[in-house]
C-alpha cells in the first residue's frame, strides 16, 4: 500500500443544511407564487420568500464551493478524492441526460403517436372521434381544440437563427477544448483568451435564443400555451437555455479562477468538470437542432 | 495515515460532536445512516397510520369514519410516504452504514453531499405533509398521480406536491451518486468487484437505476406542473397532447422504481441467509448477473402497468413477454437462496426468520406478478384489489421484511448490544401473521372484482375486508414493538461480540461492536 494516501473526510460542515433550507424556501416560495396567482391572490409575500431562498442558495454556493476550492488548493485532496469527483460529475451529467430524455420522449410520443392518432391514423385512430375532422400535421399548427389552445401561426425555421446558434455552440465546444489544452500546457494567457472566446460565443447564443423567443411570442403566437408543439418546443429549448446559462456562469467563474492564479497544469478538475458540462450542453443542443428544428 | 496537511486529518480521530449540531452538520456515514433509518421508521409509522385510517374505513361496508375525499388523500399520501419516505430512505440508511464497512472505506466518497441528501428528505416531507392542511386538501389522485386527475382535477396543493417530489429526487440522485462513487472508488485494496458482498453489488445496481430514472420522474412532475400552471398541453388532447403520455413517462420511472425498492433487500437477504445457514452463498456470480439482468429488463417493461389503457397489440405482446422474462433472473435468485439453505446448519434467529419469510412471501408476490403480467388476464385484474395484494406482497414481506432482517442482523454492530431475541421473534411472528391476514384476502377480493381506491364497497366483500382490517391493525400495532426493541438495544443489553453471528462473513465483522465512530481510516487488505 505504498501508494495509499489518506482519503480526506471533511469535518462537520454547515453548508449542506444551509443548502437544504435554501432549496426548501426557494421551492416553497415558487409553489406559493404559482398557487396564489392561479387563485388570483396576492403573490408579493410569496415572491419575497422565493428571493430569500435564492439569496440563501447564492450564499451557500459561494461558501460551499469556496471551502472546496480552499481545501483543494491547500493540498488536502488525493488522487483518489479526484476520482470521486470525476465519478460524481459524470453520473450527475448522466442524470441530466435522463432528464432531457423525458422531454425528448414526450416530443417523440406526441409526434409519432398522439398527434397522428388524434388525426385518425393507426391502431388508436378512433381518437379522431374526439375532434372530428382534425387533421394531424407536424409542426402542429392546427390544434384539436383551437379555442382552448390557440395554435401558432407558424414555427421557427431551422435554417435561420437556430443554424447560427448551432454553429456558435459547436464552435464553443472547440474553443473550450483549446483552452483546456492550453491550461494543460501551462499557457495561461492562451487559456484565458480561448476561454474568454467560449464565454463570448455562449453569450451570443443566449442573446439569439432570447431574440428567437421574442419573435415566437410576439409575432408567431408560438407560446407555451399553443398546444403540444409549443409545449415541447419551449420546455426543451427552455431547459437547454437554462443549462447554457448555468454553463456560462460556470465558465465565467473558471475564467476568474484562472485569472486569480488557481489551477495547475495537472490539477484543474473544476475547469475540466465545467468543460464536460459544456460539451453535454452542446450535445443536447445538437439533439434539439435535429429533432426540434430540422425534422 | 500519511502526511496530510492541516488539522483536519487529526480531527478525523475525534469522536462525534456534542449536541444537536452533531446531527445537523455531520459528515459521518454512520450518523447519516442512523438519521436515514430513524427518519424512515418515522415515516413508516406516519404512512402506517394512514393505512390504519384506510383499513378502519374499509372495516365495514358503507361510509363510517372519513369522507371519500379524505379517503383518497389517505391512499395517496400513504403510497407516497411509504415509497419515498419509508422504503427508499431505509435502504439508503443501510447503504450509508454498511457499504463503507463492507468495502473497507473510511466513509462515503462525498461526505458533505451525503449530509445534504439526508436533510433534503425531512424538508421534502414537511412540504408534502403540509399539503394535508392546505385549502382543498392534500393530493388525492393516488401515488401514481395520473393525468388528468393531477392536472385538470387536482387540488391546488398539487403544485406543492410537485416541488416536494423534486426535492426527494435531488436527494435520491445525490445519494445514488455517492453510493456509486464510493463503491467504484473506495474499495479496500484487493477487493475486486467480484469479491464485493452482495449487498454492495445490489446497491451499486440500484444506484444506477436511481440515477437513470429519478430524473425522468422529475421530468414528468415538471410536465404536470407546467400543465397546471403555465398552460402547456403535454397531457391534454385538446392541444395535441395525450394523458397516456403521462402514464408512459411515469412508468418508465415507476417500473425501475419497484426494483429500486427490492434489489437492496435481495442484497441484504443474500448476506443474512448464508450467515444463518453457515454456508457460503450458493451461486454468487449468478446472483450478480441476475441482479444486473433484472435491472436491465426493468427498463423494458413499463407498459405492463398500462395494458388496459389501449396500448397497441404489438406493444402489449412485447411488454408481456419482456415482463415474464424477469421471472427468470428472479427465479435464479430464489433458487440460490434455497440452495444456500439446503443442507446448511440452520438456526432461526430473528434476522433469519425475516429472511426465510422474505423468500417465501416475496415469491408469492412474484407469482401474482406473473399473473398480472399476462396481458389478457390483466384486463380482469387491472385496478382491483388483486393488484393491491400483489404489490403489498412484494413490498411488505419483500422490502420491509428485508429492512427488518437487516436491522436485526446489524443492530449488534451498530449499538454494541444484542437485541432482545424473544421480543424480536414476537415482533416477527406478529408481523408475519398480521401481514398475511391483511393482504392475503385481498387476492380473493380482487379476483371477485373489488376495485381499489374506494372508501365503500358492495356487501359481498364485507367478510374478507374485515379480516384484512383486523390483520392490518395487528401488523400496525406490532410495529410499535420494534421501537421498544431498538430503544432497549441502544440503551443496553447483552454485550455484542465483534461477530455475533458465527456464520457471518465480511469486513464489517472484523470491527469491534459497536463500530467506532471512524473506521478503516487505513484500508484493510483483502485477500
Amino acid at each position: 500500500m505504498a501508494d495509499y494516501q489518506s482519503y480526506y473526510v471533511p469535518e462537520q460542515s454547515k453548508w449542506p443544511i444551509i443548502a437544504t433550507v435554501g432549496l426548501g424556501v426557494t421551492l416553497y416560495g415558487a409553489a406559493s407564487i404559482m398557487v396564489n396567482s392561479t387563485q388570483g391572490a396576492s403573490t408579493s409575500s410569496a415572491w419575497f420568500v422565493f428571493w430569500a431562498g435564492i439569496l440563501i442558495m447564492i450564499y451557500m454556493l459561494f461558501g460551499w464551493f469556496g471551502s472546496v476550492i480552499k481545501e483543494s488548493r491547500s493540498g488536502l485532496y488525493s488522487p483518489q478524492m479526484d476520482r470521486s469527483f470525476r465519478w460524481g460529475m459524470s453520473w450527475f451529467i448522466f442524470s441530466e441526460v435522463m432528464f432531457f430524455g423525458a422531454f425528448f420522449g414526450a416530443l417523440f410520443y406526441a409526434r409519432v403517436f398522439a398527434v397522428p392518432w388524434l388525426g385518425g391514423e393507426g391502431d388508436r385512430g378512433s381518437s379522431n372521434m374526439l375532434w372530428e375532422g382534425f387533421q394531424a400535421t407536424w409542426p402542429l399548427i392546427n390544434n384539436p381544440d383551437p379555442e382552448a389552445f390557440p395554435a401558432p401561426e407558424s414555427v421557427i425555421g431551422a435554417w435561420g437563427l437556430p443554424l447560427v446558434n448551432t454553429i456558435l455552440l459547436v464552435t464553443s465546444s472547440f474553443t473550450v477544448t483549446i483552452a483546456h489544452h492550453a491550461l494543460k500546457a501551462d499557457k495561461r494567457t492562451k487559456a484565458k483568451i480561448w476561454l474568454g472566446a467560449t464565454i463570448l460565443l455562449a453569450l451570443v447564443f443566449l442573446f439569439f435564443q432570447a431574440e428567437e423567443y421574442m419573435h415566437a411570442y410576439q409575432e408567431l403566437n408560438l407560446t407555451l400555451e399553443s398546444g403540444i408543439y409549443g409545449s415541447t418546443f419551449f420546455m426543451l429549448t427552455g431547459f437547454h437555455g437554462f443549462h447554457v446559462m448555468l454553463g456560462t456562469l460556470m465558465l465565467i467563474i473558471m475564467l476568474i479562477r484562472i485569472q486569480k492564479g488557481h489551477f495547475t497544469a495537472d490539477n484543474h478538475f473544476g475547469f475540466e468538470a465545467t468543460s464536460w458540462y459544456w460539451h453535454f450542453v452542446d450535445v443536447v443542443w445538437l439533439g434539439l437542432f435535429i429533432f426540434v428544428y430540422v425534422i | 495515515m500519511s502526511a496530510v496537511a492541516g488539522t483536519h486529518a487529526q480531527d478525523q480521530h475525534h469522536g462525534p460532536a456534542r449536541g444537536f449540531s452533531r446531527w445537523l452538520l455531520t459528515t459521518n456515514h454512520k450518523d447519516i445512516g442512523s438519521m436515514y433509518l430513524i427518519f424512515s421508521f418515522t415515516m413508516f409509522l406516519l404512512g402506517g397510520t394512514m393505512a390504519m385510517v384506510i383499513r378502519a374505513e374499509l372495516f365495514q361496508p358503507g361510509l363510517q369514519i372519513v369522507q371519500p375525499e379524505f379517503f383518497n388523500q389517505m391512499t395517496t399520501m400513504h403510497g407516497l410516504i411509504m415509497v419515498f419516505g419509508a422504503v427508499m430512505p431505509a435502504f439508503v440508511g443501510l447503504a450509508n452504514w454498511m457499504i463503507p464497512l463492507m468495502i473497507g472505506a473510511p466513509d462515503m466518497a462525498l461526505p458533505r453531499m451525503n449530509n445534504w441528501s439526508f436533510w433534503l428528505l425531512p424538508c421534502a416531507f414537511l412540504i408534502l405533509v403540509s399539503t394535508l392542511f392546505m385549502e382543498g386538501g392534500a393530493p388525492n389522485f393516488g401515488w401514481t398521480f395520473y393525468a388528468p386527475l393531477s392536472t385538470t382535477y387536482g387540488p391546488p396543493s398539487t403544485t406543492f406536491f410537485v416541488f416536494a417530489i423534486h426535492i426527494m429526487g435531488v436527494s435520491s440522485i445525490m445519494g445514488a451518486i455517492n453510493v456509486i462513487a464510493t463503491v467504484l472508488n473506495m474499495r479496500a485494496p484487493g477487493m475486486t468487484l467480484m469479491k464485493m458482498p452482495m449487498f454492495v453489488w445490489t446497491w451499486l445496481i440500484t444506484a444506477f437505476l436511481l440515477i437513470a430514472v429519478m430524473p425522468v420522474l422529475a421530468g414528468v412532475v415538471t410536465m404536470v406542473l407546467m400543465d397546471i400552471n403555465f398552460g402547456t398541453s403535454f397531457f391534454n388532447a385538446a392541444g395535441g397532447g395525450d394523458p397516456v403520455l403521462f402514464q408512459h413517462v411515469f412508468w418508465f420511472f415507476g417500473h425501475p422504481e419497484v426494483y429500486i425498492m427490492i434489489l437492496p433487500a435481495f442484497g441484504a437477504i443474500s448476506q443474512i441467509i448464508p450467515a444463518f445457514s453457515r454456508k457460503r452463498l450458493f451461486g454468487y456470480s449468478s446472483m450478480v448477473y441476475a441482479t444486473g439482468a433484472i435491472a436491465m429488463l426493468s427498463f423494458l417493461v413499463w407498459a405492463h402497468h398500462m395494458f388496459t389503457v389501449g396500448v397497441p397489440v404489438a406493444g402489449q405482446l412485447f411488454f408481456m413477454y419482456a415482463t415474464l422474462l424477469i421471472a427468470v433472473p428472479t427465479g435464479v435468485k430464489v433458487f440460490n437462496w434455497v440452495a444456500t439453505m439446503f443442507r446448511g446448519a440452520l438456526s432461526f434467529e430473528t434476522p433469519m426468520l425475516f429472511a426465510v419469510a422474505f423468500v417465501i412471501l416475496f415469491s408469492i408476490g412474484g407469482f401474482s406478478g406473473v399473473m398480472l403480467a399476462i396481458a389478457p388476464a390483466d384486463f380482469q385484474y387491472h385496478d382491483t384489489y388483486f393488484v393491491v395484494a400483489h404489490f403489498h406482497y412484494v413490498l411488505v414481506p419483500g422490502a420491509i421484511f428485508g429492512i427488518f432482517a437487516s436491522a436485526y442482523f446489524w443492530l449488534p454492530k451498530w449499538t454494541g448490544h444484542m437485541y432482545d431475541e424473544t421480543l424480536g421473534k414476537t415482533h416477527f411472528w406478529l408481523s408475519f401473521i398480521g401481514m398475511n391476514l391483511a393482504f392475503f384476502p385481498m387476492h380473493f377480493l380482487g379476483l371477485a372484482g373489488m376495485p381499489r381506491r374506494i372508501p365503500d364497497y358492495a356487501l359481498q366483500f364485507a367478510d374478507f375486508n374485515m379480516v384484512s382490517s383486523i390483520g392490518a391493525f395487528m401488523f400496525g400495532a406490532t410495529q410499535l414493538l420494534f421501537v421498544l426493541i431498538v430503544v432497549k438495544c441502544v440503551k443496553g443489553g447483552e454485550k455484542a461480540p465483534a461477530k455475533p453471528w458465527d456464520g457471518a462473513e465480511g469486513l464489517e465483522w472484523t470491527l469491534p461492536s459497536p463500530a467506532p465512530y471512524h473506521t478503516f481510516s487505513t484500508p484493510p487488505e483483502v485477500k
